[in-house]
């Protein structure tokens, strides 16, 4: 019988490696809406990381005799009320979000404020759901009944509370954005995990001894990635939408750093006198990131729920 | 089984269909060539084993394809007219006047929010001009009809509250409100008890006969097919392979795929002692890896020769309305058929050894489940404590090297005691002993010499293995996290075990998800006899699988268990499955044993009542055989509240037999009777009495 089952291979085994990857990826360009995100994302990923090579000035330098102005060749989207170059100051703002935290001022982290802060929830909020989801009994009580008190505040309460408490800077965006982002996360891993561990290869699992962080890390957390990832990426979206509240609020990175909020916030004095430059662009730019995120992680979703 | 009428035209005729559904990769045909015709107040039976397109069929005839499926090729018609090519609203207006469907859960096909009444009457009043009372009228007569005790009242109620079995007669009720020309049932009794599927097989028999009803049933049980069809299509991989009356098909088939079917069936009454089964080697290939312009079974066919690689074989006209789609059908034997060579040395007829000593002793043990109470005081902790008395008094013993079958009805706690053993339940009271070890201690807190002499083989194929890891991975973490072994040494003997249960090496960096059926319960069965347990118990082990997959399962669990003469328990509703692998035998109801014995015991009289009636509600595959006809009536009785006495006197057909109609059943509890040493019966009936039942099944 082994034999003409070998000769039956499918035909996914007879593939190299390459081409199994491929399969994976080719996901992404089988919906246009995932695509149209992911291009969006890349753009703005890109700019992050070659900013420095994208424009002749840095995000601080400020140009008294061109304040306020219209986009011309000099200064692609114009300037502020203080003639810093909206365009760098909008890259270097993205690379905040996106691929670098600033722990210090001579130390940072790859990968983005809103990554950090997302990772870190993912982290949290995955223990507790699975803690929640398979231990059950008082446990499940406990946590799930604190984390429904936290999300009794309105999100954006929660996340000022958390900054006036702690002071605004980098690392304290991504606490808030951690906290406030649990609850939402753990809930989700808790109704995955209390489907999972119905499943015979727990029961399997179980019957072997296995201690219980085993089953829930190993056994029942890899079954859950797939909506895990897509609920992540919407996170991101939603992370990068309240920096640039806490921003705007002035809550955000202390100035002058490039944050958009705190651009959209400053700029906003000038949209009546002629000049909208200075907050329009920040805004576009939060606008865009978060739709690519939000059509990304749509996409993704249709596209593997369909051929399920 | 009369001969049926053939002298009007066929209800539904369909020729040469062919039905595609359009996926990622293309076009997939997943039927082609199909033909066949229904005739009245006959029911056709298309059988096949899952994959093979049946259901396609079933939808094919009403047009519900979906989306992405539609009739590429062929005709199927209707009462003479074409169906093929017609547009939605006509379609719509054929179907509810004229051709009804039966699926398989009754429960989605009854809305959980409306009274079955308003569901019966709408199905008139929608496509008739009939008044509401008119309608609620022969609704109630048409619940009669289907044997619906307390019709009227029935009406008001919502489907959960009625039973499983009640419900599908509900269904089958309003799929006949409108005296359709053809009846199309697909797996109408796949998921319901065999006592309750007995019941609606005779309804499904009566109606035929009352409605000049022409039926399609479809299904993958060759017992119900014996029972209910008069004549028999057999898929394969999308092809009618085989068509002819019910005796024919049974009797003498012609295809060499019915004849491998045949042999992995375990007929009621073989024994592994007795009798081999033999499956069907290879496996149902993908549609997108079917064959062309061959013949589709013969990568797997014993017979095949280079005429059937080059060229297709099509339907021909063996004998008398006897069809096969072989070239050889005339020359093939089936008597003659004789194993492969690498078949007969893995699978040889199992020599009893004799028994051992008792390695699982169990006595009075009781698993009980928690219910709080819908009161008020529960509320605050201080209601009264309910519990489901899932497993209750049950004492058995199961000797080394021996196969205990549990059998019983879906909620007789046969699931519970294995997990009661295994340690994923503490039982309330009673002891259970195995191998010098305590079983009341949950699994966490068992030694770890005790968890590698006690493992589990599950139900479930599709999740017995967890999806994100590899085959090599998953067989390898019972060495390591019990064996203690190296790593170095694991992947030789994950290999090892991999051949034991005759897959190759090439199996070890498979995730599941490419795997068949079959396949992933072996590799189940490998990571079970990881860490070379005494004990295994096996929850269902075949019962998702395909019958000829099942055959293959079946004769590798014994052969391993023959190599290390390991300690089975092996669970399962089938009773032939059960009587052929099984050694001994112990039947629940209820929570309650009700009798054990050697199994051959169970199966022959003295019967305990419920055994009794289990057996004769056994479909078996052969048209032939006579079986007693006892019917269970009512439904179980809920644990929660277990009837006093004897647990089955609410429902039990022989207690007429004692002194006041078996007064003493509803309040003493029955007594163990000794028929031998070994065999035991739970039942006030005098063993004297027990003896003159005649046996169930007696096949000529």
């Amino acid at each position: 019988m082994a034999a003409a089952e070998k000769a039956s291979l499918p035909k996914e085994q007879q593939k190299s490696r390459l081409a199994k990857l491929w399969d994976r990826v080719s996901i992404i360009f089988e919906s246009k809406v995932a695509l149209i995100g992911l291009i969006i994302v890349l753009f703005w990923v890109f700019v992050a990381i070659f900013a420095p090579l994208l424009t002749p000035y840095t995000p601080t330098e400020q140009d008294y005799t061109a304040q306020n102005q219209p986009p011309s060749r000099a200064h692609p989207l114009g300037t502020d009320s203080l003639g810093r170059d909206i365009w760098a100051r909008l890259i270097y703002g993205a690379r905040v979000v996106l691929v670098m935290l600033p722990i210090s001022d001579t130390f940072w982290l790859p990968l983005g404020t809103a990554i950090w802060g997302v990772l870190l929830g993912l982290i949290v909020g995955s223990t507790l759901g699975l803690m929640g989801g398979y231990l059950g009994g008082w446990v499940d009580e406990v946590v799930m009944r604190i984390l429904d008190a936290m999300m009794a505040f309105p999100v954006i309460l929660l996340y000022m509370i958390i900054i006036a408490a702690v002071g605004a800077s980098a690392t304290n965006v991504v606490l808030a954005i951690a906290i406030v982002g649990i609850p939402g996360i753990a809930r989700l891993v808790r109704s995955l995990t209390l489907d999972i561990k119905t499943r015979d290869y727990i029961r399997a699992a179980e019957t072997r001894g296995e201690n219980v962080w085993y089953i829930m890390f190993v056994e029942i957390l890899p079954n859950a990635r797939g909506p895990i990832i897509i609920d992540a990426m919407l996170r991101v979206g939603y992370a990068i939408f309240a920096m640039g509240t806490l921003g705007f609020l002035g809550l955000g990175m202390p100035p002058p750093s490039p944050d958009w909020g705190s651009m959209v916030a400053k700029g906003r004095q000038f949209i009546l006198s002629g000049s909208p430059w200075a907050a329009l662009w920040p805004s576009v730019a939060i606008a865009s990131l978060v739709v690519g995120l939000n059509l990304f992680a749509d996409g993704l979703r249709e596209e593997s729920l369909r051929y399920q | 089984m009369s001969n049926p009428q053939k002298t009007h035209a066929p209800i539904l005729k369909v020729e040469h269909a062919a039905i595609s559904y359009e996926t990622r990769y293309g076009d997939v045909e997943a039927v082609r060539d199909v033909s066949f015709d229904v005739h009245r107040a006959t029911t056709f039976g298309v059988v096949g084993e899952s994959g093979c397109g049946k259901s396609t069929v079933a939808f094919g005839i009403v047009d519900f394809l979906g989306a992405n499926g539609k009739i590429v090729d062929g005709s199927i018609k209707f009462q003479g007219r074409e169906l093929v090519g017609r547009s939605d609203a006509e379609l719509r207006k054929l179907r509810g006047d004229q051709i009804s469907m039966v699926y398989q859960d009754p429960m989605q096909a009854l809305n959980p929010s409306l009274t079955l009444g308003d569901q019966l009457t709408e199905v008139l009043t929608i496509h008739r001009d009939i008044s509401n009372q008119e309608a609620r009228e022969r609704s109630i007569e048409m619940l009669k009809r289907v044997y619906m005790p307390d019709a009227a009242n029935v009406m008001d109620r919502y489907p959960h509250q009625i039973s499983g079995g009640q419900q599908q007669r509900v269904v089958i009720a309003m799929a006949l409100l409108n005296n359709p020309a053809l009846l199309i049932m697909d797996e109408p009794t796949t998921a319901l008890d065999v006592t309750v599927e007995a019941v609606v097989l005779d309804l499904i028999e009566d109606l035929k006969r009352d409605f000049d009803t022409a039926i399609v049933y479809i299904t993958h049980d060759l017992g119900v097919v014996a029972r209910v069809c008069n004549e028999v299509g057999v898929m394969y991989a999308g092809e009618m392979v085989e068509v002819g009356s019910v005796e024919k098909i049974f009797g003498e088939p012609l295809h060499p795929y019915t004849q491998g079917l045949m042999r992995c069936v375990p007929k009621l009454g073989s024994t592994k002692e007795g009798s081999i089964l033999y499956p069907i080697r290879g496996r149902v290939p993908a549609p997108k890896d079917r064959p062309k312009g061959a013949c589709i079974f013969a990568p797997r066919c014993d017979y095949a020769t280079d005429r059937c690689l080059s060229e297709k074989p099509g339907l021909i006209s063996y004998r008398e309305g006897h069809l096969s789609r072989c070239f050889y059908s005339d020359e093939i034997n089936p008597e003659d058929w004789s194993p492969s060579s690498d078949m007969i040395s893995s699978f040889s007829p199992q020599e009893t050894a004799p028994a051992g000593e008792p390695i699982l002793k169990i006595d009075d043990l009781k698993t009980y489940y928690d219910q709080e109470s819908k009161s008020l005081l529960s509320l605050v902790g201080m209601g009264e404590k309910l519990h489901v008395k899932a497993v209750d008094k049950v004492s058995l013993e199961v000797p080394k090297g021996k196969t205990l079958g549990v059998v019983g009805e879906s909620g007789c706690g046969k699931s519970t005691l294995a997990k009661t053993i295994v340690g994923l339940e503490t039982p309330r009271g009673g002891t259970a002993e195995f191998l010098g070890f305590d079983l009341s201690v949950p699994v966490s807190d068992r030694d770890v010499k005790l968890i590698q002499d006690l493992q589990m083989v599950f139900q479930n194929p599709d999740s017995t293995m967890n999806p994100s890891y590899t085959v090599g991975q998953q067989i390898g973490r019972p060495l390591r996290h019990l064996g203690k072994m190296h790593p170095s040494e694991v992947k030789e003997e994950v290999i090892r075990l991999l051949n034991a249960v005759r897959l190759d090496g090439s199996y070890y960096k498979r995730l599941p998800r490419q795997l068949s059926g079959g396949e992933k319960q072996r590799v189940g069965i490998a990571r079970a006899f990881a860490s070379q347990p005494e004990l295994v118990l096996c929850d269902e082990p075949v019962s998702a699988l395909d019958v000829s997959v099942q055959a293959a399962v079946l004769n590798l669990l014994l052969d391993i268990q023959r190599d290390h003469n390991t300690t089975m328990m092996f669970i399962a509703h089938d009773l032939s499955v059960v009587r052929f692998f099984s050694d001994y035998v112990a039947v629940m109801y209820l929570g309650h044993l009700v009798e054990i014995g050697p199994a051959e015991n169970i199966y022959s009289p003295p019967y305990q009542p419920y055994t009794e009636a289990l057996l004769s509600a056994v479909p078996i595959p052969d048209p032939t055989a006579e079986q007693k006809h006892i019917r269970l009536h009512g439904t179980v009785p809920s644990a929660l509240n277990p009837p006093s006495g004897c647990p089955f006197h609410t429902r039990c057909p022989r207690r007429d037999l004692l002194p006041d109609g078996g007064k003493i059943c509803e309040t003493e509890e029955p007594p163990w009777q000794y028929n031998t040493e070994e065999h035991r019966i739970y039942c006030h009936i005098p063993l004297e009495e027990l003896r003159t039942f005649d046996p169930v099944v007696t096949s000529r």
